[in-house]
């Protein structure tokens, strides 16, 4: 075995290129930090995941606190949609403490399934839609910057935007993960939002629902400081320096390589699950 | 139109405030985490690692504020860490808490219940998390 300071400086030099991975493909440190710790170090599943956790709300908070300023996040959306992702982290969170390691590594696996998939997608299509009754009376039209000023946008499918989120918010607190994927495909997919608008606000609202589920974690003592310290700053200072990055270079290859090797550890994880090896 | 001009300059603020209050809360959080860890591996880098394979649960002193506290105030490393976590969950917590407030101001009362709501969840999952 390691001795504590060997094992938190390669925890954290690893949780650095989790944040630097997760920052410059958009896909968040979660998806990266888990299966280091389990798969990499063995470490038990919940204690990844509350560590995980803990990071998202760093990440997340850290970089929606520049685009609420810029005023791209769209406040009552992300409030709104906020009660169906607490309400689904909790009982993820709820769940999680009942299922075991096994379990949780299968379902960890098909969700990376579906994220790389999702990355994949083409992105960016312009919506340009009559807002629905609903979404107007719940105000959650806006404006959003653009090269050519101010630019307002409309939405729709209010009920089928909130119903994923109530999943997101559920996988995010099962797992750890941000569920960024799931968050894009309610905003971007059903409700027509502006594809700035609902990535910014995905963020915006990842910090309240990790929060949610994270004191749950925090109570049941699945969040030790001596995996949280490594994984938190390690992840930080990745995304920060990702952030940076992401203007100079061009990620297209990048995120290509990032999604088959995301692919390849979503395979690993079913196999190693079904074995019962964790 | 200058109800709507009022609106938007309104919103301006609260972004801003917003912007500020996530930013300081996660710097505060992790330099106090990142003090806490430095005197965590200068006090006891040379142990071995806990085993972290098997899940033991913690004890009370990390997972209660004032279980955190004591520690912290007997200036236990891991504990400094883990004060460290808690200012970190309270940062977007305290976001939405502010939320309330602005919307509270604008007079916005369909916000102010959705905000109220989650809040309210929030609250919840911190009163009903049993322990162990």
């Amino acid at each position: 075995m390691y001795t504590i300071l060997v094992f938190t400086l390669i925890v954290l030099v690893g949780a650095y290129f989790a944040g630097l991975l997760g920052s410059l493909t958009g896909l968040g440190g979660g998806v990266v930090v888990i299966p280091l710790l389990t798969l990499g170090f063995g470490v038990d599943f919940h204690y990844a995941i509350g560590a995980a956790l803990v990071a998202s709300i760093a990440t997340s908070s850290g970089s929606a606190s520049a685009y609420v300023k810029e005023g791209i996040t769209n406040i009552r959306l992300g409030m709104f949609l906020e009660i169906a992702t607490t309400v689904g982290a909790v009982v993820g969170a709820t769940i999680a403490i009942f299922l075991n390691s096994d379990i949780i590594a299968i379902i960890f696996g098909l969700v990376l399934i579906f994220t790389s998939a999702m990355s994949l997608r083409k992105k960016g299509i312009e919506h340009h839609v009559e807002g629905s009754p609903l979404a107007k009376r719940l105000k959650l039209f806006g404006t959003y910057p653009t090269k050519e000023g101010m630019k307002s946008y409309n939405l729709t499918n209010v009920v089928p935007g909130f119903l994923v989120m109530l999943v997101a918010g559920a996988t995010s607190g099962l797992l750890g993960i941000g569920s960024g994927a799931l968050k894009v495909l309610a905003m971007d997919s059903a409700m027509k939002v502006p594809f700035k608008v609902s990535t910014t606000t995905s963020n915006f609202m990842i910090g309240v629902t990790a929060a949610a589920s994270a004191v749950v974690y925090l109570q049941r003592g699945y969040i030790d400081p001596g995996i949280a310290f490594p994984i938190v700053i390690g992840v930080l200072m990745g995304s920060l320096s990702g952030a940076k990055l992401l203007k100079k270079i061009d990620v297209k290859v990048l995120r290509l390589i990032f999604t088959f090797a995301i692919l390849a550890v979503a395979i690993n994880m079913i196999y190693n699950g079904i074995l019962g090896k964790f | 139109m200058k109800n709507s001009i009022k609106k938007v300059f309104a919103d301006r603020d609260i972004q801003q405030f917003i912007g500020k209050q996530l930013r300081w809360g996660v710097i505060i959080s992790c330099s106090i985490a990142l003090l806490g860890g430095l005197y965590y591996l200068f006090a006891h880098g040379a142990e071995q690692t806990p085993n972290y394979s098997r899940f033991s649960g913690e004890p009370m002193s990390y997972t209660t504020l004032t279980g955190i506290m004591k520690g912290v105030f007997s200036l236990r490393a891991r504990n400094i860490i883990q004060l460290g976590v808690v200012v970190l969950l309270a940062t977007p917590i305290l976001r939405v808490f502010f939320s309330l407030l602005a919307f509270v101001k604008e007079k916005d009362w369909m916000y102010v219940i959705i905000t109220t709501i989650v809040l309210g969840i929030i609250i919840f999952s911190m009163t009903s998390g049993v322990k162990i």
